[in-house]
């Protein structure tokens, strides 16, 4: 086991800035700004660092510094792995992106302090959800991120923003209380919260009831978190009615960190994985994946078709997950799961990328005319390029037309489960890409072709900073599918895919030093 | 056994509540009650029979200690519990003051 001492960095900083910023922003003028601007930034750095560096063996860090006593771990485990600095990178991209993007956008609003601290603390809790090493840390943390998303959901008090927060705030307390049963069930179990050490004592034991009981809870609870189909009800109106750069944060990440990170690390690393759960699992991607898409071509909000084309995508990384984990219980050939999982994987990335991207022009477009209905929108190519010409690259991004990123995650996906010998799930996968480019052709052609079918003459491209943010997304549009060539590949995702189809990779941070 | 059904039940009780009830207050009164029920488990599955609680102090003849990591772990609980309370009352109170009623079938101005 390797101690880094850099690693609480990730919590500290985000924490401290969202502390700071009540108490010295009221003082010094762009303070809030600068400071959120500048931690994510920090915080991109170093995980770029760390990738680059490569990770071999996890790296931990022991809260308290307790050692642990007769091989039992006592001290809260931070812990370092491929899996997490992947996910670490791209919280805090999309986390400094949306942030900047906020500059501007947020001035209409009038307490600037209060949204950049509950943005920090959000991000804060993020990370902390990915970095743990402790089942009951990693509730906390995640009560963090999704107290300080209740509250930005609600962010402008107008009507919608209330009954959508408070529909999210019902169904993410009944998630929270599923999560919190199954963590005490698995305490009464194992007698132990770290996450390795439980991983050991499920190994050794039999077959055991309250288990798989627990395991189904926590599907249930971090499946409302990541909104998956049966559990979806509150991410429409959640995430188009905060807003732009929270919604950006919401469906780019925040669905990710706290829904699909924690059920691929629990039940990769911890729990000895049954058939019947990876079957489970695969189902219910496969159902996000169809039932997402067609409802989201009936809709005419820009925003709210996001967020219902958001449940469709994470469908396609649950399910090549799925896949995965399906290929893994049945003892199939290693290198298909591996490569269903990397399609998976290389989705969640690329999602966060265009669906951030995304949602920051339908923000943008939002900035200006204040129109969210594609009924009333049309003809701002011309009025606004930057931002036409962005969410173009990345409507076709998610699309899956090649050379863009989202191809590629799509054709590895597709190229596993015919591999698997899932030709269904291979067929249903591609005829939802073209659904999907369906709705999108629907949206560009109504919000920045056609005709301008209202008196919105005077309007210019959003200011520098919401530009700046859109142009770099959508260069990371184009540049991400270079991760499919195999040397980058090799050095940026096969680590991510070996911790976690090597278990015991994971469990070496009980070794002593 | 039973202190368990009792606590599954008040589960249920607060389940019924925010499934049932058209009063935003009663729905954040139900959720309470279920996330009670939790804590009530947490409490339980840390007990021992004629276990003391854990404070070693010397001279001691017992041996037998009741769990103190679940009871840790619910003071953190229902200080998580209690900022979900009162940032879902804030918001009630918005709601009411934007729509002038606390009937949930009233507040439907998001739809499809």
């Amino acid at each position: 086991m390797i101690m880094e001492p850099l690693i609480p960095l990730y919590v500290i900083l985000p924490l401290g800035a969202a502390f700071l910023i009540p108490v010295i922003g009221r003082l010094i003028k762009g303070f809030q700004k600068t400071i959120t601007s500048l931690v994510f930034l920090f915080l991109l750095g170093l995980s770029i660092k760390f990738i680059i560096s490569g990770i071999n063996e996890p790296l931990s860090y022991r809260i308290g510094g307790w050692e642990p006593v007769a091989g039992i771990p006592i001290a809260i485990y931070f812990i370092l792995d491929g899996l997490s600095i992947f996910m670490l990178c791209i919280v805090n991209l999309i986390a400094f992106l949306s942030g900047f993007y906020a500059i501007s956008y947020i001035k209409k609003f009038t307490a600037e302090n209060n949204f950049y601290a509950l943005f920090s603390l959000m991000v804060a809790g993020m990370n902390g959800v990915i970095l743990t090493g402790d089942l009951f840390n990693l509730f906390v943390f995640l009560e963090i991120a999704v107290i300080a998303s209740y509250a930005l959901v609600a962010f402008g008090i107008e009507k919608e923003e209330l009954e959508a927060s408070f529909k999210y705030q019902v169904l993410g307390g009944l998630a929270s209380l599923l999560i919190l049963f199954s963590i005490g069930l698995l305490y009464w179990n194992t007698k132990t919260l770290n996450i390795a050490d439980i991983a050991t004592i499920v190994k050794t034991g039999a077959y055991n009831k309250i288990l798989i009981f627990s395991q189904l809870v926590l599907l249930a609870g971090f499946g409302l978190k990541a909104a998956i189909i049966p559990f979806h009800a509150w991410l429409p109106d959640a995430h188009s009615s905060a807003p732009s750069p929270i919604s950006s944060m919401l469906s780019g990440v925040l669905i990710k960190a706290i829904g699909i990170y924690a059920i691929i690390r629990l039940f990769f690393n911890m729990f000895a994985i049954s058939h019947e759960v990876a079957l489970t699992l695969t189902t219910l991607g496969v159902l996000s994946m169809v039932i997402g898409s067609l409802l989201a071509i009936g809709q005419w909000d820009i925003k709210r078709m996001l967020a219902y084309s958001s449940i469709s995508q994470v469908g396609y990384i649950i399910m090549g997950i799925g896949i995965g984990l399906l290929i893994l219980t049945t003892n199939g050939n290693k290198t298909i799961a591996a490569l269903s999982i990397f399609g998976g994987l290389f989705h969640l990335v690329n999602h966060a990328v265009f669906k951030g991207l995304l949602f920051l022009s339908a923000g943008a477009v939002e900035h200006r005319t204040g129109i969210r209905d594609l009924n009333k929108l049309g003809g701002l190519s011309g009025k606004m390029p930057i931002t036409s010409s962005s969410s173009l690259i990345a409507s076709l991004a998610i699309s899956g037309i090649p050379p863009f990123n989202g191809f590629f995650s799509k054709l590895v996906i597709i190229i596993a489960a015919i591999q698997g010998q899932f030709y269904w799930l291979a067929g249903i996968a591609i005829v939802i890409s073209i659904i999907t480019l369906a709705y999108f052709l629907k949206l560009q052609k109504n919000t920045f072709y056609g005709d301008v079918k209202n008196k919105i003459d005077n309007i210019k491209e959003v200011p520098f900073t919401m530009c700046f943010s859109m142009i770099v997304l959508a260069i990371l549009c184009v540049c991400l599918s270079l991760l499919i060539i195999p040397g980058i590949r090799e050095a940026v995702i096969e680590p991510v895919v070996n911790t976690l189809i090597n278990k015991a990779n994971y469990l070496l941070i009980l070794s002593e030093i | 056994m039973i202190v368990y059904l009792l606590c599954f039940i008040l589960f249920l009780v607060g389940l019924f509540g925010v499934l049932t009830k058209r009063n935003v207050i009663k729905i954040v009164i139900g959720l309470s009650i279920m996330e009670f029920s939790i804590f009530l488990f947490f409490a339980l599955i840390g007990y021992i029979d004629e276990g003391l609680a854990p404070i070693i102090v010397q001279n001691i003849s017992s041996t037998k200690f009741v769990d103190p990591l679940p009871q840790a772990m619910v003071l953190t609980a229902i200080v998580i519990g209690l900022a979900t309370n009162s940032m879902l009352l804030a918001i009630a109170i918005r709601l009411y003051k934007k729509y002038n009623t606390f009937d949930i079938r009233k507040i439907n101005s998001l739809k499809g």
